[in-house]
């Protein structure tokens, strides 16, 4: 088993109000020294057997079709090191 | 003309589309998402609501079900489809029309009688229409932002893709006030606001809606 991080964000350009909610939040809070927020999603794919290029790629493709909607995110694969 | 209306989990407006099918004088076709077959129907109405539950995206899952696999394949023969809100949002995923939906601008659900102008007649659903005509209908979205890159949205107003603009100022956030588009050929139509609650005197805004579902041309664009 091995585990694979997709990070899916909203592109640049856009708007987004969830973020701009969590940034108003914060000086009510107390915290005056964020000069943004941005939401995004985080997926852990647990994959069976041996992490090869042919999964590596399968996990992009996950990514590019259902994972992100590649008009509105960009996404990044990143296998994190420390392995459970 | 038998119209289909899909019915997804969670889906909430297929019983008032039906209606609204029936009321404009065809005759409604039940639709199941894990269906693997249209039933022979002559257009595909996309339902609102809230199909698995707006996971991941809404409209995303959905996308993936059986029945949609058809719906694309007969949307890229020609098919008439109509996809009102989450039904839009599953028309975007499915990339039978551009750009996106997202969370509304103010961030609030939105619910009113909605003033729209038709843009555009060219298509299965508004050839009812008349250019520039305005009506009312109810809209009802939280994620009903509709957002596009900059060279999209100059395309869809070039070639006459935005098929209806809101009045007043955009409820949600919309580029360009853009309500609801088509594709190229005109059998796909996508819409923000829903025209099925506005098709019988006394329940609704009035009957503004009941045109969408006339499908007057559906069969010579077909």
């Amino acid at each position: 088993m091995a585990r694979v991080v997709v990070d899916v964000m909203l592109k640049p350009e856009i708007l987004d109000p969830q973020g701009k909610a969590v940034h108003g939040a914060l000086p009510r809070l107390g915290f005056d020294g964020v000069v943004d927020v941005r939401q995004g999603k985080r997926f852990e794919l647990e994959v069976d057997g041996d992490l090869t290029q042919d999964r590596l790629d399968e996990v992009h493709r996950i990514a590019e079709t259902l994972l992100s909607n590649p008009v509105i995110e960009d996404f990044s694969v990143h296998v994190p090191q420390d392995r459970r | 003309m038998r119209v289909g209306v899909v019915t997804f989990p969670g889906s909430l407006d297929d019983v008032d589309a039906r209606r609204a099918v029936a009321l404009a004088g065809h005759d409604p076709v039940p639709l199941w998402h894990r269906d693997h077959d249209l039933a022979g129907v002559d257009a595909v109405v996309l339902p609102g609501g809230f199909s698995y539950g707006d996971y991941l995206r809404c409209g995303a899952i959905s996308r993936f079900s059986p029945l949609m696999g058809e719906v694309v394949a007969g949307a890229e023969r020609g098919l008439p489809v109509l996809g009102i809100c989450n039904g839009f949002q599953v028309l975007c995923e499915s990339h039978l029309l551009p750009g996106a939906l997202v969370r509304n601008q103010a961030m609030r659900f939105v619910c009113r009688d909605q003033a729209l102008r038709i843009e555009t007649t060219a298509s299965a659903w508004t050839s009812a229409f008349t250019p520039g005509q305005e009506i009312v209908v109810p809209l009802k979205n939280g994620e009903g932002c509709y957002v596009a890159d900059e060279a999209t949205l100059d395309r869809l107003e070039s070639d006459d893709l935005v098929v209806a603009r809101y009045l007043g100022g955009s409820p949600n956030g919309s580029m360009r006030d853009i309500a609801g588009v088509r594709n190229e050929r005109g059998n796909v139509v996508g819409l923000m606001p829903h025209p099925e609650h506005a098709v019988e005197e006394g329940f609704g805004p009035g009957t503004d809606g009941l045109a969408f579902f006339g499908l007057l041309d559906a069969l010579a664009s077909a």
